[in-house]
């Protein structure tokens, strides 16, 4: 139990895929603009992590090093392909706005990375749980970039929850202040780079305030990872 | 066999089976999920379309009629556009034409414009564009109501010298900072208008070659 603990918090916190390890930046840039569009990438790059470290892990003994990372490919752009497809049919316009973003989930480094760092030495149960945690920290980080860039460039909260809620998502916008004239540097992709190198600081100085009272006991018992790929 | 050989024909077998085991899968989802798309993307046509052309207007279905044409000048694409004629009763009451405004800040800004029998204009809306945020995407209808200006305007309202942005002389507001964007949409529906004046006569025949199954 312990053990899948650790792997929740790595994936939460010490080695958040974007916070720590800094991969997938592309759609974490580009789509971290409103709340809702981090939410909907999110939930589609943790659905595409958990299904891929669970099919990985599955066959892990079956393929041999050499083709290992074309056959991960293969898997990753499967179920993406399949999620692009299940999304343009049941969530339309949420669909539009995401995207290209979607097949780029294929080529989101933090997929293929877990699939490399975890899934191909761990059990299915674990691996599963990896890809959940992973792609939790993900949308976290998403949201939160998005919660500060839509409140600043816009003014608002769940603008467009429709999209994803259906009619009822309607009065979930909030309006934080009203008639803002709205702050374009926020929006725009200057505005992802200032605020994801901000939270990234952020998390540093919590870390470095979390170690301080104990710096004697340095314990290693998490497992180490090299940075995949 | 050498032992290498052996390996890499192993090695070939797998990763033959995972790309056909990945295409069933992909094939699978695709078989579940083609009708519901292609519904998808056609109501959110007649969406758009319904809301240029009132149905007190057409009697017939919209998309059901919808025709290729191609006139590069009037359209700004090589590639034929749609055109949407709205009957009732036998008699064209306008057309729904969806160009291109090649010269958008950001690339091409695709629209569709909805010209009444007499040429005056129902609407323009953006259907798809690459405008910078906050600034050139006010053409949007979700950003701003920008494009409604169009609406009642026609080729001799305002004359042709006032189809225009107003920092062009013209009566179409542009946006804070973003001139280029409006300007494009202003000269593709200016374009439009033009060529429809031009066609309105073959377009009005042109019902005759869609099938019409009224009464």
């Amino acid at each position: 139990m312990n053990n899948y603990l650790n792997i929740i918090k790595n994936g939460l916190w010490t080695n958040n895929q974007a916070f720590v390890a800094l991969l997938g930046l592309c759609p974490l840039l580009a789509v971290s603009n409103t709340v809702v569009n981090g939410l909907g990438l999110g939930a589609a790059t943790m659905i595409t992590l958990i299904l891929s470290n669970a099919i990985v892990s599955l066959i892990r003994n079956l393929v041999g090093s050499e083709i290992r990372l074309p056959v991960f490919v293969l898997i990753i752009a499967s179920v993406v392909t399949s999620i692009e497809l299940i999304m343009n049919a049941y969530f339309h316009e949420l669909f539009m706005i995401l995207g290209i973003f979607i097949p780029l989930i294929v080529t989101n480094c933090a997929i293929i990375g877990r699939a490399e760092a975890f899934a191909s030495k761990n059990p299915v149960a674990p691996s599963v749980v990896d890809g959940f945690a992973m792609g939790l920290g993900f949308t976290a980080a998403l949201v939160v970039l998005g919660t500060i860039r839509e409140a600043l460039g816009s003014g608002t909260l769940f603008a467009n929850a429709h999209l994803m809620f259906g009619e009822a998502g309607k009065d979930l916008t909030i309006f934080l202040i009203d008639d803002y004239g709205g702050f374009l540097l926020a929006i725009l992709p200057p505005g992802a780079f200032i605020g994801l190198g901000l939270l990234i600081a952020l998390k540093n100085v919590i870390d470095k305030r979390l170690a301080q009272p104990n710096t004697q006991v340095v314990e290693l018992n998490i497992q180490t990872e090299k940075a995949p790929l | 066999m050498s032992a290498e050989k052996k390996s890499i024909l192993k090695a070939g077998l797998i990763l033959g089976l995972f790309s056909f085991v990945g295409l069933g899968l992909v094939s699978y989802t695709h078989q579940m999920t083609y009708e519901k798309i292609a519904e998808n993307e056609r109501l959110f046509i007649i969406k758009n379309l319904r809301e240029l052309v009132p149905d007190e207007l057409h009697d017939n279905d919209l998309l059901e009629s919808s025709r290729q044409i191609s006139d590069a000048n009037a359209f700004g694409t090589d590639t034929p556009v749609t055109i949407y004629p709205a009957i009732k009763s036998g008699t064209l009451t306008a057309v729904i034409l969806s160009p291109t405004a090649p010269d958008g800040y950001n690339g091409s800004i695709k629209l569709l414009v909805a010209i009444s029998r007499i040429g005056k204009l129902l609407g323009v809306r953006v259907v798809s564009h690459h405008e910078t945020p906050g600034l050139g995407d006010a053409v949007d209808t979700n950003k701003s109501d920008w494009v409604y200006a169009f609406n009642g305007h026609s080729l001799s309202d305002p004359s042709p010298k006032y189809w225009r942005v107003k920092r062009d002389g013209g009566i179409f507001d542009q946006f804070t900072g973003a001139t280029i964007t409006p300007r494009a949409v202003v000269k593709a529906v200016f374009n439009t208008l033009t060529y429809y004046q031009k066609h309105k006569g073959a377009l009005a025949l042109g019902k005759e070659h869609t099938k019409q199954s009224d009464e």
